[in-house]
């Protein structure tokens, strides 16, 4: 079999190959374990019935919407409480609600942030709960 | 009659993976078998290809020109309209593939008080390069499903991507984009009568498809969330080669995955391999250099020839004989030899 012009051709053919299989050679065939968000907060573990807003699957699925849909009702329409279907009253915030009892970021948020690559932009206001000690005792003038 | 065809194999093969995951269950096929399949066929689908252009001779320099030719040196060479030099050519091949510049040339021909004019058309270029980077940049972007840690080239181009920090999880410009190109693209095909009447089949089903795979994705993101950390662990299983199918995947991820992996092993049979294939178009990569470079054609074979010099030579006597003129004169003369 004759091929006309080898050379340029078998170049590209060779710097697309090399492109595409970027995922098979990146990894080096290993991929780290899926990531396992920890409950073990002081908070979550005094808790009785370990609940949250919502159904374990919601908040896997669609956390971001209700969080920004939380802003919005907070923000724009001064609805500062949520009710849940379970009947129970939460503080519509990121500090007072959520990471009351999600204390711990590293090991709870940023397992599968980091896993999936996303920086969400929470934090570029928000305080991740390390943060939040000193500025609360600063505010309540500790 | 195409578009409908197209369209109802394009819902053939929804209705396909819908049977197959919620009534059958096949989660390894649809997870594991199918994409690992489209794969290869793509890759192997692709290499054939491109080694059967390259075995098509290209004997002459056929570009087709649009400006003017290097002559004489008062004469202004255009010099990537009518490239002379290798450069010449790859500046021209650049603008071709960067920025489709042919696409950008085409004008709209009318018929104007009986007169026949040419008018502004720039849609169909601005459509396509508006689609066609768009789905590079969804493309680099899925990397993040495929590659641990998650490079940095990809966290930017999604950070840009979202720069409009609209709800949440964030607008993605592009999928607007590429909706909104591929919903033009296939308008166009439809409502301009010659563009119909040219479209086949193929041209039809690879829009409807991509369409899908689009919208799929999307619902996906914004309307009908999946769980994105499953879905990692699986596209990480595939690209490791320790293929695992997460548990609790919905059927919207398995349609999304069908459809990619349609459109790779579509991909190597289809007018998508435009992809390589503007590179190897003679009409665009070869310089027209006809009248400075002899080009011999490859596959001519020795032919036996009988020069002029051997021809006198065989019947210089009688030639001389005969009174014909000769360039070499014989020997002796003619008279003396019969003497």
């Amino acid at each position: 079999m004759k091929i006309y012009d080898a050379k340029p051709i078998l170049v590209g053919l060779a710097i697309f190959l090399g492109i595409t299989t970027f995922p098979f050679w990146y990894n080096g065939g290993k991929a780290s374990p899926p990531p396992e968000p920890k409950l073990d907060t002081p908070v979550i573990s005094k808790m009785e019935k370990k609940e949250c807003v919502a159904s374990k699957d919601y908040m896997r699925k669609s956390h971001m919407a209700l969080l920004n849909e939380w802003r919005t009702e907070a923000v724009r329409k001064a609805n500062r409480y949520y009710v849940t279907a379970g009947g129970k009253l939460y503080p519509v915030s990121l500090q007072r609600g959520c990471l009351k009892c999600h204390s711990n970021k590293a090991d709870f948020c940023d397992q599968c942030h980091n896993y999936i690559g996303l920086k969400p932009y929470c934090w570029d206001c928000h305080l991740s709960p390390q943060e939040k000690k000193t500025t609360t005792q600063v505010a309540e003038g500790e | 009659m195409g578009m409908k065809f197209a369209l109802n194999v394009v819902l053939g093969l929804a209705l396909f993976v819908i049977i197959g995951v919620k009534l059958l269950g096949l989660h390894y096929l649809f997870g594991v078998i199918i994409p690992y399949t489209a794969v290869t066929l793509f890759f192997l689908g692709f290499i054939y290809k491109v080694f059967m252009w390259a075995r098509s001779a290209v004997p002459f320099r056929i570009p087709t020109t649009t400006g003017q030719q290097r002559s004489f040196p008062w004469i202004k060479p255009s010099k990537i309209d009518s490239p002379y030099t290798k450069w010449g050519v790859v500046g021209r091949m650049a603008l071709e593939v960067l920025v489709f510049r042919s696409l950008f040339r085409n004008t709209k021909m009318l018929k104007r008080e009986g007169k026949i004019t040419y008018h502004w058309e720039k849609w169909l270029w601005l459509a396509a390069l508006a689609f066609h980077y768009a789905f590079i940049i969804i493309f680099i972007r899925h990397l993040r499903f495929f590659a641990d840690p998650v490079p940095g080239f990809v966290q930017f181009l999604e950070k840009a991507d979202s720069f409009f920090e609209m709800a949440l999880p964030g607008l993605l410009i592009t999928d607007v984009i590429v909706v909104a190109a591929a919903t033009y693209l296939l308008i166009r095909r439809i409502i301009i009568p010659q563009v119909k009447y040219v479209s086949l089949p193929a041209d039809y089903f690879a829009l409807f498809l991509i369409l899908a795979l689009v919208l799929t994705g999307i619902t996906m993101r914004y309307l009908w969330r999946v769980d994105v950390v499953k879905i990692k662990e699986l596209t990480m299983g595939l690209a490791t080669f320790h293929p695992v199918v997460p548990k609790g995947l919905s059927v919207i991820f398995y349609l999304h995955l069908f459809f990619v992996s349609t459109l790779f092993a579509y991909f190597p049979f289809s007018k998508l391999m435009h992809m390589p294939g503007v590179f190897l178009s003679p009409t665009r990569n070869l310089p027209n250099n006809n009248r400075m470079v002899r080009h011999v054609n490859p596959w001519d074979y020795p032919v036996k020839v009988h020069t002029y010099e051997d021809y006198e030579e065989e019947f210089r006597e009688k030639m001389v004989e005969a009174g014909i003129p000769v360039e070499k004169p014989l020997d002796k003369p003619v008279e003396q030899q019969e003497e």
